[in-house]
C-alpha cells in the first residue's frame, strides 16, 4: 500500500515522489490534495497537493518542501517503502472551463499544485500565461514542464540568480495592464505571495483564485482547524476549498493561524535535530571503538 | 458528593456483602430498596487530573453483587424497554446477584456487541435507570440500580477472564455489505450483518478504527484498548476493515454498488462538522472546535508530547463553551494537558446540562470551574491574533422552549471580561457534507442529516444510514440502536 515508486530531489529542500495509489489516481481532479502521515501512532497529518496522476500506472505525484519534522522524515523514505497513511483525494476540484486568457502564478513549492490546474485549463482551450518564481534559483523546479503547457512563460527569482530579478507580482501587474486584460488569475504559493498577488490584481478587477494550504487534522470537515474567513464567512479549506476567491480571503488571519504552533514546532524541531546529531555522534563513536 | 477513596468503598461494600449475601434469595423488596447504592470507585481527583488513566476504576465483585441485590426484579421492567438495544437487564442483574458472571455476560451479549463501551459511556440516567423502581422508591434517579456500572463490570470481567466468546457466523451467503464509518453505529451493523453470513467491509476515513470512540471520547473515560478489543472480536468474525478510505472522495457512494459489487451499503459517517457560535474573534489563534482539540489529544496522541508530532496549543487558562459530554471531555482534557484553570461556560444551569451526571461530578471533583448562565459575546485577541480574553454575557432562565428546557435570556448590560488564553467550542456538530456533496440522489434534511424511513433506509435503494449522520449529535447507544435496526433491514433485504 502507498509504495514509493520513484523519488527525485528537485532542489535543495524540494522532493518529488510518485506513489502507488490507484484509487486516488482514478478519482483525483486538478486542485485536490491528499493527507499523509509518516507514522501511524504519533505522526502528524499533513496535507499535500496532488501534482500529477497516472491512472494507468495507478500512481500520484507529490512534491514537498522540507519544512518540519514530517517532511524531513518523508524526504528520507526511499523507493519501495510504504507510506503508512495516505488518504484522498480531498477538497473540491478546480472549476475548469474556458475563461479565455488565464495568468497562472506559482511561487516556490506552489509550482507543484499549479501544474495540474494549468494542464487542465490548457486542455479546455485557455490561453495560458505562466509566471513561476522563487527566492533563489535552487528552489525553481519543473520549469520545462510548465513551459511546455504555457503560451507565455516567465521565470523570476527574488535574488536574480535565475531568470528575471523580480517578485512574481511585477510581471503579474504587467499582464493585468495589457489590453485586453486576462479573464482570470490563479496564484498558488506561500500565503504572503498570494496576499500580494491578490492586492496586485484587485485594482484591475481581475478575478483571482488562490489555493490555501492551512493546518489540517482530518481533512474531511470534522475538525475545523483549517477554517478561514472568506468575505466575512467562516469556510473550511478541506471541504469548501482549497480554492477560494482571493479577493475575499482574510490573509492576515490565515497567516496568524498557520503560525499557531510555530514556537512549539521550532523547539521540537531543534530537539529532533539535536537528537539526530547525537545519534550520528554515537554511531561515529561506536565505529571509532 | 465528595470523593471517597476506592479502598474505603470496597471495605464498606465488603461489610454489607457479608451481612446480606446469606439472605440474597429471601430479601424483601423493602429491604432491597434500602441497600445503599454502590458508588463507582474512581482514581483520586488530585492524582487523576495529571494522568490519562481511566477515572472510573470499576466495581469489585462484591460491590457488583451488592449492587445487583438492590434490584427488586420488579414486573415493570422499565429498564429493558428504555434500553435502545433492549438488553434483558433484569435477567443479567439476577445472574450478577448470584455471582454467575458468565451467565450475565451471555445475556448481555445477546443484545449488545459492545457492553464494555456502553457500560462506560451510555447516559443511563436518561435511559435504563430513568424509571427504575428502586430509584423511584428512593425518589432519586441517582439511587436507581446502577445498571451501567454492572454492565461494565460484567464486560470487564469477561474480558479479564479470557472467556470472550466470538459470536457464531452463519454459512457464507456470498452477499457483500459495505459499511461506511467504524464508529458505534457501523460496528453494530458489521456484527449483526456478519452473523448472518454476509461478507462485510468497513471503510474508515481515519488511520485508526472506532470513530468517535477513538478520536472523541478521551482515554480517561474510554480506554483505546477497550475499543480495540471490541473491534478485534469483529475481526475474528471475519469483518474486513479498510482505513484511510473516504467514501464520497476516495470512491463515490454509488460506485460501491455499481462498480465494486456491494449488495448493500450502510452509512454511519457520524456528525462530523463542528458548529461555531458565529461570534467575533472565533478565528483567532487559540480557538478550537472540541472535535479538533479532542482529535489532536486522543487520535493523534498529542497528550503524549514527548512522542507525538501533533502539537497541542499551550494555554494556562481555558474556557470551554457548552454543557454536553463533549464539553466535559474537552475541559477535563485541557486540565490534563496542563491548564491551570479551566472554565465551563454554559448558557443555562446545571439542571439543563445535557452531560451525564457522572461526568459533571468528575469534572467538579477535578477542579473544573462551572460558569452557569453565561455565554461568550466575543473573543478578544492580542496584537499577534492570539486569544487573550473573552467578553461574556450573563443570562437568566425564561419560558421553556421547544426542547422543554427553560430558554436562557440575556441580561442587558451584563457584559464582563474573562481572561483566557484558549477557547474550546463544544456546542455541537452539523452533518458532514462529503457524501451528500458527491451523491446528488441522497436526500438530506435542512440540517444536512440523511433522511431515512423507519427501517433506516435512505432515499436510495440498498443504501441505509444511522447514527449521528441521521440523528444529529447524539449518543453512542442511540447510534447502536439505529445500527441494530439498519442491520435487520439489510439482513431482510439480502435474505
Amino acid at each position: 500500500m502507498n509504495k514509493i515508486l520513484f523519488k527525485k530531489q528537485l532542489s535543495k529542500d524540494v522532493f518529488m515522489m510518485r506513489l502507488e495509489a490507484p484509487l486516488i489516481a482514478e478519482e483525483r481532479l486538478a486542485g485536490q490534495f491528499i493527507i499523509l502521515q509518516v507514522n501511524n501512532d504519533y505522526g502528524e497529518r499533513i496535507p499535500l497537493t496532488i501534482a500529477d496522476a497516472d491512472k494507468k500506472e495507478g500512481s500520484i505525484t507529490i512534491i514537498f518542501q522540507v519544512v518540519g519534522k514530517t517532511t524531513l522524515e518523508l524526504s528520507k523514505f526511499d523507493v519501495g517503502r510504504n507510506i503508512p497513511t495516505l488518504v484522498g483525494p480531498l477538497g473540491k476540484p478546480t472549476h475548469i472551463r474556458n475563461y479565455g486568457t488565464v495568468v497562472c502564478v506559482g511561487g516556490g513549492i506552489g509550482i507543484a499544485p499549479l501544474h495540474p490546474i494549468v494542464q487542465a485549463l490548457k486542455e479546455v482551450g485557455n490561453k495560458i500565461i505562466t509566471i513561476i518564481g522563487a527566492r533563489t534559483k535552487d528552489l525553481i523546479f519543473w520549469e520545462d514542464e510548465m513551459r511546455a503547457i504555457s503560451d507565455e512563460f516567465i521565470v523570476c527569482t527574488d535574488d536574480g540568480s535565475y531568470g528575471r530579478k523580480a517578485l512574481v507580482t511585477e510581471p503579474l501587474k504587467e499582464f493585468c495592464e495589457r489590453d485586453p486584460k486576462p479573464e482570470l488569475a490563479i496564484a498558488i504559493g506561500p500565503p504572503i505571495m498570494m496576499k500580494f498577488c491578490v492586492e496586485t490584481t484587485r485594482p484591475f478587477g481581475v478575478s483571482t483564485q488562490v489555493s490555501l494550504n492551512t493546518i489540517m487534522v482530518d481533512g474531511t470537515g470534522m475538525c475545523g482547524g483549517c477554517r478561514v474567513n472568506i468575505g466575512g464567512e467562516v469556510k473550511f479549506v478541506c471541504v469548501d476549498g482549497p480554492e477560494f476567491d482571493g479577493h475575499k480571503v482574510d490573509f492576515d488571519n490565515m497567516i496568524a493561524r498557520l503560525n499557531s504552533y510555530k514556537e512549539i514546532e521550532q523547539h521540537k524541531h531543534k530537539c529532533y535535530m539535536d537528537s539526530l546529531v547525537e545519534t550520528k555522534q554515537n554511531e561515529y563513536s561506536k565505529e571509532m571503538k | 458528593m465528595s470523593y471517597i477513596p476506592a479502598d474505603q468503598l470496597s471495605k464498606e461494600a465488603h461489610k454489607l456483602y457479608e451481612e446480606i449475601y446469606p439472605f440474597k434469595d429471601t430479601l424483601k423488596t423493602k429491604d432491597r430498596i434500602k441497600i445503599p447504592v454502590m458508588e463507582m470507585p474512581s482514581q483520586d481527583p488530585d492524582i487523576r487530573r495529571g494522568n490519562l488513566d481511566e477515572v472510573a476504576i470499576g466495581y469489585t465483585a462484591e460491590e457488583a453483587m451488592v449492587e445487583a441485590m438492590r434490584c427488586t426484579q420488579c414486573p415493570k421492567q422499565s429498564c429493558l424497554s428504555n434500553c435502545p438495544v433492549n438488553i434483558d437487564i433484569p435477567l443479567f442483574i439476577g445472574h450478577v446477584a448470584q455471582g454467575e458472571f458468565q451467565k450475565a455476560a451471555d445475556v448481555i451479549k445477546e443484545s449488545s456487541m459492545l457492553p464494555a463501551i456502553c457500560g462506560r459511556v451510555c447516559p443511563q440516567e436518561t435511559q435504563c435507570q430513568r424509571d427504575c423502581t428502586v430509584g423511584k422508591a428512593n425518589k432519586d434517579v441517582g439511587k436507581a440500580v446502577a445498571i451501567g456500572r454492572l454492565e461494565r463490570f460484567i464486560a470487564d470481567w469477561e474480558r479479564e477472564n479470557g472467556s470472550v466468546k466470538i459470536p457464531k457466523v452463519e454459512a457464507e451467503t456470498g452477499k457483500r455489505v459495505a459499511i461506511v464509518g467504524s464508529g458505534p453505529a457501523g460496528l453494530v451493523v458489521a456484527a449483526d450483518v456478519r452473523r448472518k453470513g454476509h461478507s462485510v467491509t468497513v471503510f474508515e476515513a481515519f488511520h485508526k478504527l472506532g470513530g468517535v470512540m477513538r478520536y472523541g471520547i478521551p482515554e480517561f473515560r474510554l480506554p483505546n484498548s477497550i475499543v480495540d478489543q471490541e473491534i478485534n472480536v469483529l475481526k475474528k468474525m471475519g469483518v474486513e476493515f479498510k482505513t484511510n478510505y473516504v467514501v464520497g472522495r476516495t470512491r463515490k457512494l454509488t460506485d460501491l454498488i455499481e462498480k465494486d459489487g456491494f449488495d448493500s451499503v450502510f452509512l454511519g459517517t457520524g456528525a462530523g462538522l463542528p458548529i461555531f457560535l458565529g461570534i467575533e474573534g472565533e478565528s483567532l489563534v487559540g480557538v478550537f472546535s472540541a472535535n479538533e482539540y479532542l482529535t489532536r489529544s486522543n487520535l493523534m496522541g498529542a497528550f503524549d508530547q514527548e512522542h507525538s508530532d501533533t502539537p497541542i496549543y499551550p494555554a494556562n487558562t481555558v474556557a470551554v463553551l457548552g454543557g454536553g459530554n463533549v464539553a466535559m471531555d474537552s475541559a477535563r482534557m485541557a486540565l490534563r494537558l496542563g491548564a491551570k484553570k479551566v472554565y465551563v461556560v454554559y448558557r443555562r444551569t446545571e439542571v439543563e446540562m445535557p452531560a451525564r451526571n457522572e461526568e459533571i461530578e468528575h469534572a467538579k471533583e477535578e477542579g473544573i470551574e462551572f460558569h452557569f448562565l453565561q455565554n461568550a459575546k466575543r473573543i478578544i485577541g492580542d496584537e499577534n491574533g492570539k486569544v487573550k480574553a473573552m467578553e461574556c454575557l450573563r443570562y437568566e432562565l425564561g419560558e421553556p422552549d421547544e426542547s422543554g428546557r427553560r430558554r436562557p435570556v440575556v441580561i442587558k448590560g451584563s457584559e464582563f471580561i474573562l481572561d483566557v488564553e484558549s477557547v474550546i467550542v463544544a456546542i455541537g456538530n452539523g452533518s458532514n457534507p462529503l457524501i451528500s456533496q458527491t451523491t446528488p440522489n441522497l436526500i438530506t434534511n435542512k440540517w444536512g442529516n440523511i433522511t431515512v424511513n423507519e427501517d433506516q433506509k435512505t432515499s436510495m435503494n440498498r443504501i441505509y444510514a444511522g447514527g449521528d449522520i441521521v440523528l444529529g449529535a447524539a449518543t453512542v447507544i442511540l447510534a447502536m440502536g439505529e445500527g441494530r435496526r439498519a442491520a435487520t433491514s439489510i439482513n431482510n433485504l439480502l435474505a
